[in-house]
């Protein structure tokens, strides 16, 4: 469609100042992105490895999430990779998590008051974060610690 | 009517009448998907263990291949809506919008009809030992 870039338009983000309300909402869907793309494919990969049989899981627990004690350097790499992938997919699913109860919530008309959406806006990055540690501990005193 | 503008040739058709699917099915598949991944993630973490002689029986029960089926129909139907939204409001030009809608539709109908297989594929001929 043919348009004069010279035409007025509204004003658009880069005169509004920051809030969490703003900050939640492209958070929702940057998250949502990683989810659909690595979080799918890994656990994809993951469901692959298991219905394949040992010899799968185990190439799949070799790459992903350790190869133990005789590691190469490439699966000592990719162990890190993987690793930091799944504490990026693991914050963006409890932040997309909490972040759509949210939506959910306001979708029935609730919370639109201005000091009642800060506070939520917070409490959802509050929550993701929370969330997002004690999974990671939780993992790591139960598999990394051989 | 006019034919210059986009809201010119618009106007006075009416609505398309479905203005509002989109907008339902996402918080159908949302609320699937909360329930579901809290299954997922109360489900692993109530495993014993990772192992494939674990995992591989857990994924071969009715009770939990038939969820994890639903999952994956509810994440992909999700995703397709979701990242519908994102690419019609940041990819300007129309072919490439086109080409992106593409290939959006074929990963997510090829990766859900992947899953979904595994999943039933592994449930139907049992755990392999």
């Amino acid at each position: 469609m043919a348009q004069n870039p010279n035409r007025p338009i509204s004003p658009h983000l880069g005169v509004y100042k920051w809030g969490p309300h703003m900050a939640i909402s492209i958070m929702h869907r940057a998250t949502g992105f990683v989810l659909a793309t690595a979080g799918m494919i890994t656990l994809l990969w993951w469901i692959y490895a298991i219905a394949s049989g040992p010899e799968a899981y185990a190439s799949f627990q070799t790459y992903v999430v350790s190869a133990g004690a005789e590691a190469t350097t490439l699966q000592t790499g990719t162990n890190w990779f993987f690793r930091l992938v799944a504490l990026g997919v693991t914050w963006s699913f409890f932040q997309h998590f909490f972040s759509g109860i949210r939506h959910l919530l306001m979708d029935m008309g609730a919370g639109y008051e201005l000091t009642t959406n800060k506070t939520w806006s917070l409490l959802v990055f509050i929550a993701a974060v929370t969330a997002t540690g004690i999974t990671a501990l939780l993992v790591a005193s139960r598999y990394m610690g051989n | 009517m006019g034919n210059g503008t986009g809201i010119g040739r618009v106007r006075g058709l009416g609505s398309a009448k479905h203005g509002g699917k989109h907008w339902i099915d996402q918080r159908l598949t949302a609320v699937g998907n909360l329930l579901l991944t809290s299954w997922l993630v109360i489900s692993l973490l109530v495993l014993p263990n990772m192992e494939h002689e674990t995992v591989a029986a857990w994924l071969a029960q009715p009770s939990v291949a038939v969820p994890m089926i639903l999952m994956l129909i509810s994440i992909f139907w999700h995703v397709r809506l979701g990242l519908q939204v994102l690419i019609e409001d940041y990819v300007h030009e129309d072919g490439n919008k086109f080409a992106v809608l593409t290939i959006l539709n074929f990963y997510v109908l090829g990766a859900a009809a992947f899953g979904i297989f595994m999943v039933a594929k592994h449930a139907f001929t049992g755990a392999p030992a």
